[in-house]
């Protein structure tokens, strides 16, 4: 009875351990709070948007790349506290395979986006976003909404505002980066179903 | 699937413009009419004078005046807060806007209605809104 005790205890403890800390080379467990399981992710919708420079910029560029997608504007207060954020981790993790891109849905355009991201001294590369791109994203309501794009494409996590705070987009990107990597497969432009579902809630 | 997004209300519930009091005058008077503007709780919108260039400012501008001139706005006291570092001049609750006019001198007697808009962008401390204008008349009678 006692070994019987013990030896369900040793393997417990195993599976425990395996759950925890992976048993194999097999991409880990994602366990980053906003980041969804691979299950429940979806394609993100490609586009095609311009950079400051005029070249047209598609979410299929950024192949095997984990992507911050961050919808942004210039009047937008909270998006401006999340930029810091957005440059420390392209500082960071730009050669771990981390791209943060943003998108700014100004109507102005580069005439207030170019002098504000001089002002900010923004690292990363930002388009000038449109309509039918933020409806392809399910709408984008408020400002900010990031998306976080795994290697495959697929949107893993949705912050709306300033929710989570900085540690969890952190969190988020390292568990990203910490997948295992294949080629994208880029969406076809239709809402993603997780963010439609999302903004049903 | 729990997600952590709820859908926001709409621009103009978040910002509501009330009915302007009706004036009334003589030719060549001068007039003053209140708006009452409301922001839901919780939220705000920035000050006609902004703490930063980047910021949009609350602004009536005019799209009719009809038989009135003028229409000089008097904006109250803003508020100022602060959203992480950022200091922000902005208006919450209710107030009034004061619109000034005279009524032209060759105006003819009876009523008339000027109109214009109120265009905003709102906010609350996570997040922000695309800019929004909401109409708005102001109902006038020529004596």
């Amino acid at each position: 009875m006692s070994f019987l005790r013990t030896g369900a205890a040793v393997a417990t403890a195993v599976l425990l351990g395996c759950f925890l800390e992976g048993c194999s080379t097999a991409p880990v467990s994602v366990k980053a709070a906003s980041v969804k399981s691979d299950n429940d992710r979806r394609p993100a919708p490609d586009f095609a948007l311009k950079d400051a420079d005029g070249k047209t910029v598609h979410l299929s560029d950024y192949k095997g790349k984990v992507v911050l997608l961050d919808f942004w504007a210039t009047w937008c207060g909270p998006c401006r506290i999340e930029i810091p954020w957005f440059e420390e981790l392209e500082r960071t993790r730009k050669d771990k395979g981390l791209a943060v891109l943003g998108v700014s849905m100004d109507d102005n355009g580069w005439e207030d986006v170019k002098p504000f991201l001089a002002q900010m001294k923004v690292n990363y590369r930002v388009v000038i976003g449109n309509d039918a791109t933020a409806s392809a994203y399910g709408g984008v309501d408020s400002l900010p909404t990031t998306f976080l794009i795994d290697k495959q494409g697929k949107i893993a996590a949705i912050h709306i505002g300033l929710d989570g705070g900085r540690k969890d987009f952190e969190d988020g990107v390292d568990a990203l980066l910490r997948e295992g990597s294949s080629p994208i497969n880029a969406g076809n432009g239709s809402v993603p179903p997780a963010v439609a579902a999302a903004k049903q809630q | 699937m729990c997600l952590p997004l709820l859908r926001p209300q709409s621009s103009s519930e978040r910002v509501t413009v009330g009915q302007a009091e009706k004036v009334a005058g003589k030719r060549s008077a001068a007039l003053q009419t209140k708006i009452p503007v409301s922001i839901l709780e919780g939220y705000h919108v920035n000050s006609n004078t902004p703490s930063d260039e980047y910021l949009i400012p609350l602004k009536v501008t005019w799209t009719s005046l009809g038989a009135l001139e003028g229409g000089q706005v008097s904006y109250p006291k803003p508020e100022k807060i602060t959203v992480g570092d950022q200091a922000l001049s902005v208006f919450t609750g209710k107030f009034d806007l004061v619109a000034n006019f005279k009524v032209s001198p060759k105006a003819p007697a009876g009523p008339g209605i000027a109109s214009g808009k109120l265009g905003f962008q709102a906010c609350n401390n996570k997040m922000c809104f695309p800019p929004k204008s909401i109409e708005f008349t102001v109902p006038y009678q020529v004596q």
